[in-house]
This record gives structure tokens, sequence and C-alpha cells, in this order.
């Protein structure tokens, strides 16, 4: 593999690396604690994932290979962009195939495919603390964070009852990592939620905000919720258009301007592997488009 | 009998000023002590430091807590302290504003309290949270309103119910009646005294208006400069004063 001799490896000093692995051990040792890190400026705008870029940078080896993916899909312009800048100061290999990688930065979603022990999952996150809109100030969630004084979180899930009748938060949905930390697992779908306890290792990079953390394998990770208003993940009620699968976490995407729509898999590479092995609809399932009215 | 809540020798100066000092006292359970003084005279200090919100420079704040006996409160850790103040003790604020979340419906205010002790169960915080509302005269109906919806009087009783929901045992209660028209103030008042008489409350409250003092305390601290100047029964205090000050406030009352 010839180096590209105008970068580091993986774009940052060997300095920062250091830094930033430090506060990813001390984020492992302390499951769902936000380490605050010396986050670098990094030649693409905030929220563009410049946390998980960073986080990557720091994790990737010459032999791994990465994946990216953008709310599920790999060919949109935040993972293609960040896959080619990888490409380009690492030279590391890519691929699309969750099987196939080593590290796969994501952005709002988990891939569908169950990760396995030695894959690293690296989050983009916008806002790490998710007492943030309920509490403003940071010097008095972190003291809440320190104090295990999370009934300010059930208070917004309460009001969520009230207005809607049940629990309308459907994305960033909080979680309690080992019985501690209050977490935001970033804004995945609610739906993902169940998957946090996993055999990979994930990781957390918020970039503004200066903050990483992570879950380490196989680490309980609990949606928070009422008794009587248990955690439900939620999507839509349809199967893929395209795989016909029922138990994947789906998009809906317009079809044309008379209300024609069709549901597909957010994971692009595991509809692709499905459709590959010969998985079909069972029947059309883009809904019919409404008779125009004369 | 034991007393409740015990102060002994209480300091807190701010820089060379003195906030309140040489302040001790005991309260007894189900007791109601007033303590007033003009603007500056260390009142509200003297509530923030009982109350664990200032941390005084000198002196004990002894409580009698429900499962270990005396202890004092500025030695605690701050989880358990934490856990007091939202549990055995209450703080009314002035401003309803400060002690409401104001982007927050009334029933999640209430609710709060509940939630942060462990309280999981939906049905049961709503239920607890409509059972206050109707105690401090709020219509349930409202129990999805922001409070910025509600009038000043009706916000200041959003802050008792959220307050006193979870059963404590002491309230303090700065001004509770500030800021209020009369009418409303005396609605106010007659709540807080029925609330009190029947949850066998103690409570400590701040004012600088004695007819407020005269309705609901059994006792009265005089304070003025930082001292309290004067203490006793709260009758005995205001028709036979013996310090200057609480002569000239007794007598600068207008009478209507």
């Amino acid at each position: 593999m010839t180096q590209d001799t105008h970068y580091n490896f993986a774009y940052l000093d060997e300095q920062t690396k250091r830094m930033i692995r430090r506060a990813l051990l001390k984020a492992m040792a302390i499951p769902g604690y936000q380490v605050p890190f010396a986050s670098r400026e990094m030649p693409m705008p905030y929220g563009w994932g410049t946390g998980g870029v960073q986080v990557s940078a720091a994790c990737l080896t010459p032999s791994d290979t990465l994946k990216v993916i953008d709310q599920g899909a790999d060919d949109t312009t935040n993972a293609v962009s960040i896959r080619k800048f990888f490409e380009k100061t690492a030279q590391v290999a890519t691929t699309e195939s969750t099987r196939a990688a080593s590290l796969i930065q994501t952005r709002h979603r988990i891939p569908e495919e169950p990760l396995r022990e030695g894959q690293i999952l690296v989050y983009q996150v916008p806002i790490p603390e998710p007492l943030r809109f309920l509490e403003p100030r940071e010097t008095e969630t972190r003291k809440m964070h320190a104090l295990q004084d999370y009934g300010l979180m059930h208070v917004k899930l309460y009001e969520d009852i009230a207005r809607h009748g049940n629990i309308a938060t459907s994305y960033a949905y909080p979680v309690k990592v080992q019985g501690r930390y209050v977490m935001d697992p970033s804004p995945i779908p609610k739906f993902d939620n169940p998957k946090l306890r996993m055999a990979a290792i994930q990781l957390f990079g918020a970039g503004r905000e200066q903050r990483i953390y992570a879950i380490p394998p196989y680490t309980d990770v609990v949606s928070l919720d009422f008794e009587d208003h248990p955690f439900e993940p939620s999507k839509a009620n349809h199967a893929c258009s395209l795989c016909g699968a029922d138990h994947t976490y789906l998009d809906e995407v317009i079809v044309d301007d008379r209300g024609g729509r069709m549901f597909v898999c957010s994971d692009t590479d595991y509809c692709a592997t499905r459709q590959a092995t010969g998985a079909a609809p069972a029947q059309t399932a883009t809904s019919q488009p409404q008779e125009a009215q004369p | 009998m034991t007393p409740l809540f015990s102060v002994r020798d209480l300091r807190k100066t701010y820089g060379g000023r003195i906030g309140c000092t040489d302040v001790s006292f005991d309260l007894y359970p189900g007791e109601v002590m007033g303590i007033v003084g003009e603007s500056g005279s260390g009142k509200s200090t003297l509530l923030n430091c009982l109350a664990g919100h200032l941390a005084p420079d000198a002196g004990q704040v002894f409580y009698d807590t429900r499962h270990s006996g005396m202890l004092d409160t500025l030695r605690m850790a701050e989880p358990e302290r934490r856990m007091l103040g939202r549990t055995d003790w209450a703080f009314v604020h002035q401003n309803a504003r400060d002690g409401l979340r104001m982007s927050v419906s009334a029933g999640g205010n209430v609710g709060e309290r509940l939630m942060a002790v462990g309280a999981r169960h939906y049905g049961q915080i709503r239920a607890a949270a409509t059972d206050w509302l109707g105690r401090v005269e709020i219509d349930a109906g409202r129990i999805d309103d922001r409070p910025s919806a509600f009038s000043g009087g009706m916000q200041q009783r959003l802050q008792i119910a959220r307050n006193l929901v979870t059963g404590p045992r002491l309230v303090f209660m700065d001004e509770p009646t500030g800021g209020l028209d009369v009418s409303v103030q005396a609605r106010l008042l007659d709540l807080l005294r029925g609330l009190v008489r029947d949850m066998g409350l103690s409570a400590i409250i701040v004012t600088h208006d004695l007819a407020v003092v005269r309705l609901l305390a059994d006792r009265l601290m005089v304070m003025k400069g930082g001292h309290v100047v004067e203490s006793g029964l709260t009758d005995q205090v205001l028709d036979d004063p013996q310090h200057g000050y609480t002569q000239l406030l007794v007598s600068s009352v207008l009478q209507a």
C-alpha cells in the first residue's frame, strides 16, 4: 500500500490521535459517560460528522476495511464524501458490505445485519447531551449525570404521553447504559434501540460538542419508559417494496406527484444482499395513486 | 419531644458584609415559624442557607431524618441532601416562575418530584397530579396546560402543589404571597393554612407582611442587619414588641 505523502495516515497527526484514543479508552471504561476531548477542525462542516470522522481516524489501521453509511444508505452525499476522505488520506479498503467491514461509520442508523465481535461501529452525534432541551445549563446536567438525577428525562416522556397519548419520541430515544448513565444514542430511530446491546464496539463522537462516549460489547442498554406505557420500537407498517422484508426499518419514498409512494429498506446493503439471494416482494407493494377526479 | 429542625450559630457573610449571623433556633414538628424583617435584613439569605441553596460559613443545621435521626445537613453528601430536598423538604419561591418549569405542562410539573424519586407508572403519576391540582383549587381540565397560561395566583398554587406532592414534612417559603393582589393573597393564605393543618407540616415562612405571619405562624423571629433581634410567640411579639425595631415594624403597618 503506497502512502500519500501529503497526508499523515488518516489525516490527523499522531498526537491528536493519541489524545482521542485516550478519550476512547476512558469512554469504554465508563459506558455511557461523555468524555470531553479536544475536537479538531476537520476539512468539512460541523454537522457532517466531524466527531465520527475523528473517532474513525483514531481507530483506523492500514489493514482495516471501512464502510460509511448515512441513514442506512451507502450512496448518499455524506457517506460518499467521508468514504472518499479516508480513501484519500488513509488508503484503507472500503466496502459497502456490512459483513466485510471492520470499521463502520454511521449516521442515524444501525445496520440490519447483526454485527459481530471485532467490528467497530462509529456514530456521528449532533447533540450528545440527552438532557439538553430539558436543562440548558451544562454545569447542571453534568451534576445530574454525576448524581444519577434523571427524573427530568421521564418528565419529557410524561409530556409526550400527555400531549400525544403515547411516547411520541421516535428518534434519539434516551437509554440507560448498564444501569448507570442516561445516554443519547444519536438520532437513530427507536426501532434500532434494541440493537444497542451488541457484540461490536460502539463509539460515539460529537465534534462540535467535543464529547466522546462508548458502549462496550454486550453492555446492557435499556430504553426508558413507563410501566403502563412500555417502550415500543416502531416502523412503518409495510414490507419492503424491493426485497419484501417485513422486519427492517423502512424509508418512505414518494414516486410521483399523485400520492404514489413506496416503502424500501433504509439499509441499502441489506436490501441489495436480500435481492441478490432471490428475495422479492410478495406482491406489488407500491400503493396505487388516487384516481384523478375529472 | 425532639425538634424536627435545629439550627446552631449559623453565619453567612458576603466578604466583609454580614448576610446573617448568630442564628440559632429549634423547630418542632407541626410548628410554623415566621421570619420577618425589612429588605436586606438577611431573611432570604438565612432561608437559602437553611434549605441548602447557599453554603453557610459556620454553624450547624440539624434535621430529624426518617431513616437515621438527627443529621447535620451541611455535612451530608450532596445526593443525600438533594434527595432530602425533593422528598422531605419543599421550597416555595416568591416568584412562581423560579419554582416551576414553564415549558412543561401543569401535570408534568406536579409529577416531576414523583418521577425524580422513582415513580414510573404514568397512570399513577397522572392521578396524583390530578388529585393535587384539586387540592390547590386548580380545575383538573387544566392539567395539560402550561404554567405560562396560568394567572399569577394559579402559578403560585401550582408551585405549592408541585412541592407538596411527595408529602414533605418541612416547607420553606420565601414570600409566598408576594406580588399577588389582596383577594388572591387571602385565598392562598387560607389554602396554605388548611394544608399546613391537614398535613401536619412544619414550615418556615419568610415575609415582610405581618398579616401573613399573624395568620400562619406560631412563632416569630424578627431580623435586622443579619441579627435576630427578637423572637417568641407570634401574638406575644406582635402585641407586645420589646425591641425598638420590632416596635417600629409593628407600628408602621397601615390600619385598613
